[in-house]
């Protein structure tokens, strides 16, 4: 289950060989893992704008439950992060209502699964204000926190938030992937005014990614609402966030290896509002399509690509179904080896690509 | 070992300045209010009455989707609503409309939103009775109960940290709302935070039909402010001038010490829940009068002005025909009025239309265009 920085280290080779739509420069640079690219966004936010403040349960002293906002209680005090009693919906209903009166608050979760506790003032207080008061009170809040499976945390601190969040209007949903990522999409959502939920992953904070000289800069910010194309590939399009985009890097190395099939992997970084135009170039170059996610197979991401595609001149372009890679539709257990079976890897990914390039599709349903 | 519980302590006294007659019991607690503000305070809770009436009847006629009446807590509106600065922020719960009167919102404007028109400072976004304004400081209303509270106190942390601060943030809600769990991480927040926050509920009694008895077994909202480290009164809701000692007492401690107070106003909730309401079918009509003859807030407040010569029968009757005649009028020319315009309805979803909802807005004008015919666009405002 443990990552090794090997997709790090490949990662950075596939971006020195080809250009990106991320604009910035692979050279020599140092990595940094996601957790402290996203320390360094707060951090440089909070500087920049004194309205800026981290509340959360042990985000102060503690430095955070997993660290995030190490560092960050020493230099600004407790002014500007706090350490708030035990209750989210009460935290959350403060950062609320600390955004209306003007302020910008970066209210942390512990897990995004302790954030349904708040979801009415996430959903009916922060991502509504704006429309019911006729445009006079916007809500610049962030929520954030960890998203998804972890592991061995079994059901209740497992769920991935993904398709509840991003099915409300007014709300935008930002999934990062790599520590450029969360850098570029934590400032941007920061300074933001409308409320942004960014789904962070516990897996992925230690990962190291190689961060441009570009992404060191304090005024480094990714465009919300812009897919990356994080692989460029002309056989089928595999689209993902967070730890499904290193799923699919990883399926995309092995095929690419064994198989001699290049897939195109497309990182939506944005869930809500969805860059569904790259997908569709994707998809008019390649033919076939995969979603990767972590996600129950309900209602989740994947089925609004595949709707999006339906509904749109890409379904045209298609030579095969769309195939939905998602996690088991079981709460998630707790055994080690039941945890692996739950999450996609990336022979799950394999087995759909080969079974979409192989048109079986229509065997396998006949079943 | 001695266990306690809510029959340990007596409980927390209810403070008045007024008797029933409107006679002051202290002279020490008389209010030092000016003629005019005692007046504007009677007429705006007289004008309150009347536009209650005449919109829940209304409701009644189809006109309007719904309404809930302030019957019996006019007291606490305006008794409050006067201890404060205007720049104090205010979040409601739905049963506050004297306080958004007396803030100097017009019925002209709280009509036009009932009603949805294109002059509804809400631009149609709501239903009836939720109000906001900006320019008032008093937050749009929610509906999910309970929420108010954390908010407001997240509101005055943000006001506590402006140096040389002078606003306040009062926070309305009622018996039943108490219950939420919201209600106690709010009150716990504003006293670990230290915010200038007044917490003021509306006590009348019942949660739709769930009475008092039913809501908590404790000694009502106020028990629970002291255990949680809530400087905290008990007031006789119907009492409008010791609601009005109570908030101002409290907005100044507020503001100078930056710690939150508790304020239970007691007061009895003489109309229905709302229009979707019939409360006969839980509570007896001799209970309803019983409080209607003996602590109606607008009868005390009247035998206090009569008492100082400032009111008679004669301006009571004339004030009481204009307020109704305001209303009246209001409604017919609401009733004229455009709809709001329908693209309202894809503004104000994020602060910069996004390209999906340009892009409907755009099919659906080119589809007008076509086809104007089809569609009622002579009542809604064009651009």
């Amino acid at each position: 289950m443990a990552l090794k920085s090997s997709p790090a280290v490949l990662g950075m080779l596939t971006r020195l060989s080809r250009r990106s739509f991320a604009t910035s420069k692979a050279l020599a640079s140092k990595p940094v893992t996601v957790r402290d690219a996203l320390n360094q966004a707060i951090d440089e936010e909070m500087e920049r704008d004194e309205k800026v403040f981290v509340l959360g349960e042990e985000v102060a002293q503690y430095d955070g439950a997993y660290k995030v906002t190490r560092g960050l209680w020493k230099k600004y005090g407790d002014k500007r992060v706090i350490d708030t009693p035990i209750t989210e919906a009460g935290f959350a209903g403060i950062a609320v209502g600390a955004a209306f009166a003007g302020l910008k608050p970066i209210c942390e979760f512990m897990t995004f699964n302790f954030s349904m506790q708040a979801i009415d003032h996430i959903i009916n207080s922060a991502a509504k204000t704006f429309y019911m008061s006729a445009g006079t009170v916007p809500v610049p809040i962030v929520f954030r926190g960890p998203n998804g499976a972890a592991s061995g945390v079994a059901a209740q601190h497992s769920q991935c938030f993904g398709a509840w969040y991003s099915h409300c209007p007014g709300l935008k949903v930002l999934m990062p992937y790599s520590a450029e990522d969360a850098k570029g999409l934590l400032k941007a959502a920061i300074r933001d005014p409308d409320p942004v939920v960014m789904l962070e992953d516990e897996i992925m904070y230690g990962i190291p990614f190689p961060m441009s000289d570009e992404a060191q800069s304090k005024d480094f910010v990714l465009p919300i609402g812009k897919a990356k194309v994080e692989r460029e590939g002309r056989h089928i399009t595999l689209v993902c966030a967070g730890r499904g985009t290193d799923t699919a890097l990883k399926a995309a190395e092995q095929l690419a290896g064994s198989k001699g099939i290049e897939c195109e992997v497309v990182n939506l970084r944005t869930i809500r509002p969805m860059d569904f135009d790259t997908i569709a170039r994707s998809i008019a170059k390649t033919h076939h399509l995969i979603t990767v996610e972590q996600g129950w197979p309900q209602s989740g991401i994947g089925a609004e690509i595949c709707a999006r595609v339906m509904e749109s001149p890409s379904f045209f372009e298609l030579d095969a179904p769309v195939w939905r890679v998602c996690g088991a539709d079981v709460p998630m257990p707790y055994a080690r080896t039941l945890e692996a079976h739950a999450v996609p890897g990336p022979a799950d990914v394999v087995d759909a690509v080969t079974s979409v390039l192989g048109n079986k599709i229509s065997a396998v349903q006949a079943q | 070992m001695k266990f306690f519980n809510e029959t340990s302590y007596e409980p927390i006294p209810i403070y008045r300045v007024m008797d029933n007659n409107g006679q002051i019991i202290d002279k020490n607690e008389e209010p030092n209010l000016d003629k005019a503000t005692l007046i504007n305070m009677y007429k705006t809770m007289v004008q309150l009455s009347h536009m209650d009436k005449i919109l829940y009847e209304s409701q009644r006629q189809g006109r309007i989707s719904f309404y809930m009446t302030n019957y019996g807590e006019e007291g606490i509106h305006i008794g409050s609503a006067s201890a404060l600065s205007p720049k104090d922020l205010v979040f409601s719960q739905y049963r506050e409309v004297g306080v958004f009167l007396y803030r100097g919102m017009t019925v002209t404007e709280l009509v036009n939103q009932c009603y949805g028109n294109c002059e509804d400072p809400g631009k149609g976004r709501q239903m009836p009775v939720h109000y906001g304004s900006k320019h008032h400081n008093m937050v749009t209303i929610s509906s999910p109960l309970g929420t108010q509270m954390p908010q407001a106190v997240g509101a005055a942390y943000a006001y506590k940290r402006v140096p040389n601060n002078d606003r306040c943030v009062i926070c309305y809600f009622g018996d039943g709302a108490a219950s939420e769990g919201d209600a106690h991480a709010a009150f716990n927040f504003a006293a670990t935070l230290d915010c200038p926050v007044i917490m003021l509920c509306r006590n009348n009694g019942y949660a739709i039909s769930t009475p008092t008895s039913e809501q908590y077994r404790g000694d009502g909202i106020a028990s629970r402010g002291p255990a949680l480290g809530l400087h905290t009164l008990r007031v006789d809701g119907t009492d409008t001038l010791a609601v009005h000692n109570a908030v101002k007492r409290a907005r100044d401690f507020t503001v100078a010490n930056n710690k939150p107070v508790l304020i239970e106003a007691m007061a009895y909730r003489v109309g229905h829940h709302s229009t979707s309401d019939d409360s006969s079918a839980y509570r007896s009509v001799e209970e309803i009068q019983k409080w209607t003859k003996d602590e109606s807030p607008l009868q005390k407040f009247k035998l206090y002005l009569e008492h100082k010569g400032y009111w008679d029968a004669e301006t009571e009757k004339a004030w009481s025909k204009e307020a109704r005649d305001t209303v009246v009028r209001t409604m017919q020319e609401a009733e004229k009025k455009k709809k709001p315009n329908w693209k309202e309805m894809l503004e104000d979803v994020y602060y910069e239309m996004p390209p999906r909802l340009q892009k409907q807005m755009k099919q659906m004008e080119e589809h007008l265009k076509k086809y104007p015919e089809h569609y009622p666009l002579n009542q809604h405002e064009s651009d």
